[in-house]
This record gives structure tokens, C-alpha cells and sequence, in this order.
């Protein structure tokens, strides 16, 4: 693991794969819950995690440098299932990167169980992953000025659903009803780095 | 409605919702926002005797009217401005009583930017997320005020102002902003890296509560691309393609690829949030108090002559 610091008391812990992000991400929140790390905030991401708000950031730099990350835990928690209508406008050029007919696309992405990699970009908006590689995507050439509520999209490794409306350059397949951020709701996140996540082709799609 | 409200008559350029923010949901994408200068919003809050991180109005330049429905202690600091009561002189930086139904006028700024008003009981919106504070990036938190808004008040709770008049720092006129270098100065060429921290910047009139942007020289990188998103810090100097740095304020995004040449002290970003477009702008670097591996610390940030402070160093 590659320590950086981070202005006055933050972090950026580096590793080598999203993998060993989520094993890393783990053993910080493990240490946070028993109460042997005080951080404001852990934010994972794709080659990182972010320790902001450390109280004693010079002995856990030194600490971390030294570990060893014991592997991820197993998945545990419930799948979140996410109904989905295929009809995304991004579909046939989806289809074509893949070099499958378009049906396929719904029943392969329906058919794989996904994990929140990371959050960012807006409220309750993840960074999904589980694809195969070989089904990375490039992002559209030109962005969208406005890209739906409910839309679900890919880019790179990554899916995502809008949580509103917003401009964006991903790749849409599809749409959801599912509400990914209510602020009335608790907690307001349908999503959370860890979630595991299933996308349910919906009848007719 | 209760009578403890007040009416928005002008809502000004941008008039906002702040308190402490909502630190804690980084890793959902929720940034942590509140108010730009803290220790001004404080201080209002302290001389209308509400606690610390009650709910206050944030200006931007031009001010705004309110008229409360029921009187109301009320007091403006930040950039300093005209504070009058139905036309009539009143103070700022102290508390002013306002009569029910009369118009509080909080004026331009004088200078600075950011004027605060601090109301007895503090503004009682609904809180998302333990916050009351408007977040321009992710829209979480009450929209902009606008004019004809009418705002709920919570009711005192202390009742008496813990401070009377105190001096409060001027708005800068050269705006000086300490670094530590990194997470990601090794993105930029050497020669980069000493524009940074040695030329004279700007503070570009494109800044706003996401961030301060900056006119002046560019940063030629020494490696072209974007990294893997990863997460950014209140302060981070984000260096995006056109090689101008931008530096993150309260309602920063949570992640970003763009590479972070350095983070500016927590202590120097209210001055930022107070300095006018067309400021002039240079970057100190300073010494991390600490060291992650102490051989080093020096050579990533060196302090230039003159401007090393004593207090830099970790003790």
C-alpha cells in the first residue's frame, strides 16, 4: 500500500486493484466500529481510499505502510434488487461494443450480481461493479445535457443509475423506478459502497 | 404559519441557507458544505446568542432584505456592509434588535464577499442529513432564497449575546494561501510545481461555493490523463485540463480525477471565501506539521525564505 498524505490530517491510501480497495475499505471501517481509528470520513474509491479527519495521521501513515490487508470479507448483507426496463437509447451501440445482439445485453447485465465499488458524482449515485472486462465501455463521445432520473448507464467498468436528472456522458441501457435518493427516507441512500446489487429485467424489456 | 418567521423582500445575487454542514457522507457522494466562513457565521451566531452551527444567511455581494413577522435579535458580520433597520443605521457586527414587520436592509459589500446574518433561534428549515445548509453541487438542503421566500425561526435559546463588538479580520487585499504539496504534485513538472507555488495568480471571477478559481499562469503536467477517481479534501488544489487550479470549497465534489497539486490550511479558506474576483493570489508552500516519512518532508515542501512560519513545524 502506497500512503499519501493529504494536506494536514487526511490520507489517500493507494492500492493496486478494486479488490484490494474493498478488502482496504473494510479493515477501516472493521477498525473504526472497534474503535482503534478516529476518521470523519472513509471514502473508497476506484485505486484509493480517502481518510479525512484523522486525529493522528503521522502514526497511522507509518501504521499502514507496514500492514498487511487481510482479503475482503465475503459478501454478506441482502442484494438490493433494481427492476429495469432495457430501453435505454445507448442499447444497440452497447450491444455492438459487446458484439452480442441487443437481447443479450438486458440478460447479461440482468444475469450478474453487481457491488457498490464507490459513491460519488452526486447523492446515492454508485459506481457498480461486476462485469467482465471484456465488457468495459468507452464513455459517448459527447455528453448528454440532461441524461433522465432512473437512468441506467455504463461507462468504463462501471454501471450507475441516475439518481436525477443531470448531464452525463454515460452510456444509457436502461430505465428503473427505483428511487435512489430520498431524503426523507433513512437512510436516504439506496446505495452504499459494499451494497451488492442485482438488476432485474422487467417484463416486456 | 407561526409569527417566528421572516419574509424574504430581496433575496440578493445568491442568498443561502448555512450552518456547520453535513461532514460524515462523503463516501455517499454528499458533500460536506456550511458556511464559507465559519468563524464569521460563528460570530453572528455568538452575538444573537444562538450555539454554535445554528442556521444563518450567507450573501453574496449584494446583500439582502428581511422582514421578520415577530422582533428579532439579528446581527451581520463577514463583509463589512451598510446594516440598516426601516432605512435607519444599525450596526454591524453587533446585535440589532428588529422590530416586528420592519425591514432589516444588510447592504452590498463594502468589501469581501460573503455577508452573514445570524438570527436569535437560528433559521429552523427542515435539516437533511442533521444539516440545514444549501449545497449548490448536489442541490441537497433549501433551494437560494428568493424573493417572497418566507423562512421559519427557531426560538432563542440563550437569549443574550456572549460577545459584544469584536474585531474581525478584513476582507484581503492579496489574497496568501498556505499549501502542503500533494497528493499529486508528481503529475505536474518540477517547473510546474515552482509557478505554483512562486507566481502571482488571480482569484477568477468563475469561483462560487464549489470552488475558487484562479487566473494566471498555467501548469504543464508531466503526465497526460485523468486518474481513477479518488477523494478530495475540503482545500484540494485541483489542477483540471486547461491547467488552472481550482481550489475546493465547502460544496466541493466528494471525488474527482483530476490531480490534486496540493491542499490549502484549513485556517486560510475564510479569507478565501472573502476575496473579491480580480484579488491578487499566491500560494505558499508550507511544511505538513507532520511527516509520513520524515526524510522527506522536507524536499516535498519546501518552505521558501521568508515566509516560513515557526508554527509550521511538528512539534
Amino acid at each position: 500500500m502506497n500512503v499519501l498524505p493529504v494536506g494536514e490530517d487526511a490520507l489517500l491510501v493507494e492500492v493496486s486493484s478494486d479488490d484490494e480497495a474493498q478488502a482496504l475499505h473494510a479493515e477501516l471501517l472493521r477498525r473504526r466500529a472497534e474503535g482503534s481509528l478516529t476518521a470523519r470520513e472513509i471514502v473508497p474509491a476506484a485505486r484509493t481510499v480517502l481518510l479525512d479527519g484523522l486525529d493522528a495521521p503521522a502514526r497511522l501513515a507509518a501504521e499502514l505502510t507496514a500492514a498487511h490487508l487481510p482479503p475482503a470479507p465475503p459478501r454478506a448483507g441482502e442484494v438490493v434488487e433494481i427492476p429495469v426496463r432495457y430501453d435505454g437509447p445507448d442499447l444497440a451501440d452497447v450491444a455492438g461494443h459487446w458484439g452480442v445482439p441487443e437481447l443479450e445485453v438486458a440478460r447479461i447485465h440482468g444475469a450478474t450480481e453487481f457491488r457498490v465499488a464507490f459513491c460519488g458524482f452526486a447523492p446515492g449515485f454508485g459506481y457498480l461493479t461486476g462485469l467482465p472486462s471484456r465488457y468495459d465501455v468507452p464513455r459517448r463521445a459527447t455528453p448528454r445535457t440532461a441524461v433522465p432520473a432512473g437512468s441506467v448507464a455504463l461507462a468504463g467498468p462501471y454501471t450507475g443509475v441516475y439518481p436525477r436528472s443531470s448531464p452525463g456522458g454515460w452510456q444509457l441501457i436502461g430505465t428503473t423506478d427505483v428511487v435512489l435518493w430520498d431524503d426523507a427516507r433513512v437512510p436516504a441512500a439506496l446505495l452504499s459502497p459494499g451494497t451488492r446489487v442485482r438488476f432485474v429485467p422487467e417484463a416486456g424489456s | 404559519m407561526t409569527d417566528r418567521a421572516l419574509a424574504v423582500v430581496r433575496a440578493g445575487a445568491l442568498t443561502t441557507v448555512q450552518d456547520a454542514g453535513r461532514p460524515g457522507h462523503a463516501h455517499l457522494g454528499v458533500p460536506r458544505s456550511g458556511a464559507l466562513d465559519r468563524p464569521a457565521a460563528d460570530l453572528v451566531n455568538r452575538l444573537v446568542g444562538n450555539p454554535p452551527g445554528a442556521a444563518v444567511l450567507e450573501t453574496t455581494l449584494d446583500g439582502c432584505s428581511l422582514r421578520p413577522r415577530s422582533p428579532v435579535t439579528v446581527a451581520v458580520a463577514g463583509a463589512p456592509c451598510r446594516v440598516t433597520v426601516d432605512g435607519r443605521p444599525a450596526a454591524w457586527g453587533a446585535p440589532v434588535r428588529v422590530p416586528a414587520g420592519a425591514l432589516l436592509d444588510v447592504g452590498p459589500a463594502v468589501s469581501g464577499v460573503r455577508a452573514y446574518v445570524g438570527l436569535a433561534g437560528g433559521v429552523a428549515v427542515e435539516p437533511v442529513l442533521g444539516s440545514r445548509s444549501t449545497d449548490l453541487l448536489s442541490g441537497l438542503g433549501p433551494p437560494p432564497l428568493t424573493d417572497g421566500t418566507v423562512l421559519p425561526l427557531g426560538r432563542p435559546t440563550g437569549g443574550h449575546a456572549r460577545v459584544d463588538v469584536v474585531p474581525q479580520p478584513a476582507p484581503p487585499a492579496e489574497l496568501v494561501l498556505r499549501v502542503t504539496l500533494g497528493p499529486r504534485d508528481g503529475w505536474f513538472t518540477p517547473g510546474a510545481v515552482r509557478t505554483f507555488v512562486s507566481r502571482a495568480f488571480s482569484v477568477s471571477s468563475a469561483s462560487n461555493r464549489i470552488g475558487l478559481r484562479t487566473e494566471g499562469p498555467a501548469l504543464d503536467r508531466a503526465r497526460p490523463g485523468e486518474l481513477p477517481s479518488e477523494g478530495m479534501v475540503l482545500g484540494a488544489v485541483q489542477v483540471p485540463p486547461d491547467g488552472r487550479p481550482v481550489v475546493f470549497l465547502a460544496d466541493h465534489p466528494t471525488t474527482g480525477g483530476y490531480p490534486v497539486i496540493a491542499v490549502v490550511r484549513a485556517a486560510d479558506l475564510p479569507a478565501a471565501a472573502q476575496a473579491v474576483p480580480g484579488t491578487p493570489l499566491r500560494f505558499v508552500a508550507v511544511r505538513r506539521r507532520w511527516a509520513a516519512r520524515p526524510h522527506l518532508a522536507g524536499r516535498r515542501a519546501p518552505s521558501p525564505a521568508g515566509v516560513h512560519n515557526p508554527r509550521d513545524r511538528y512539534t
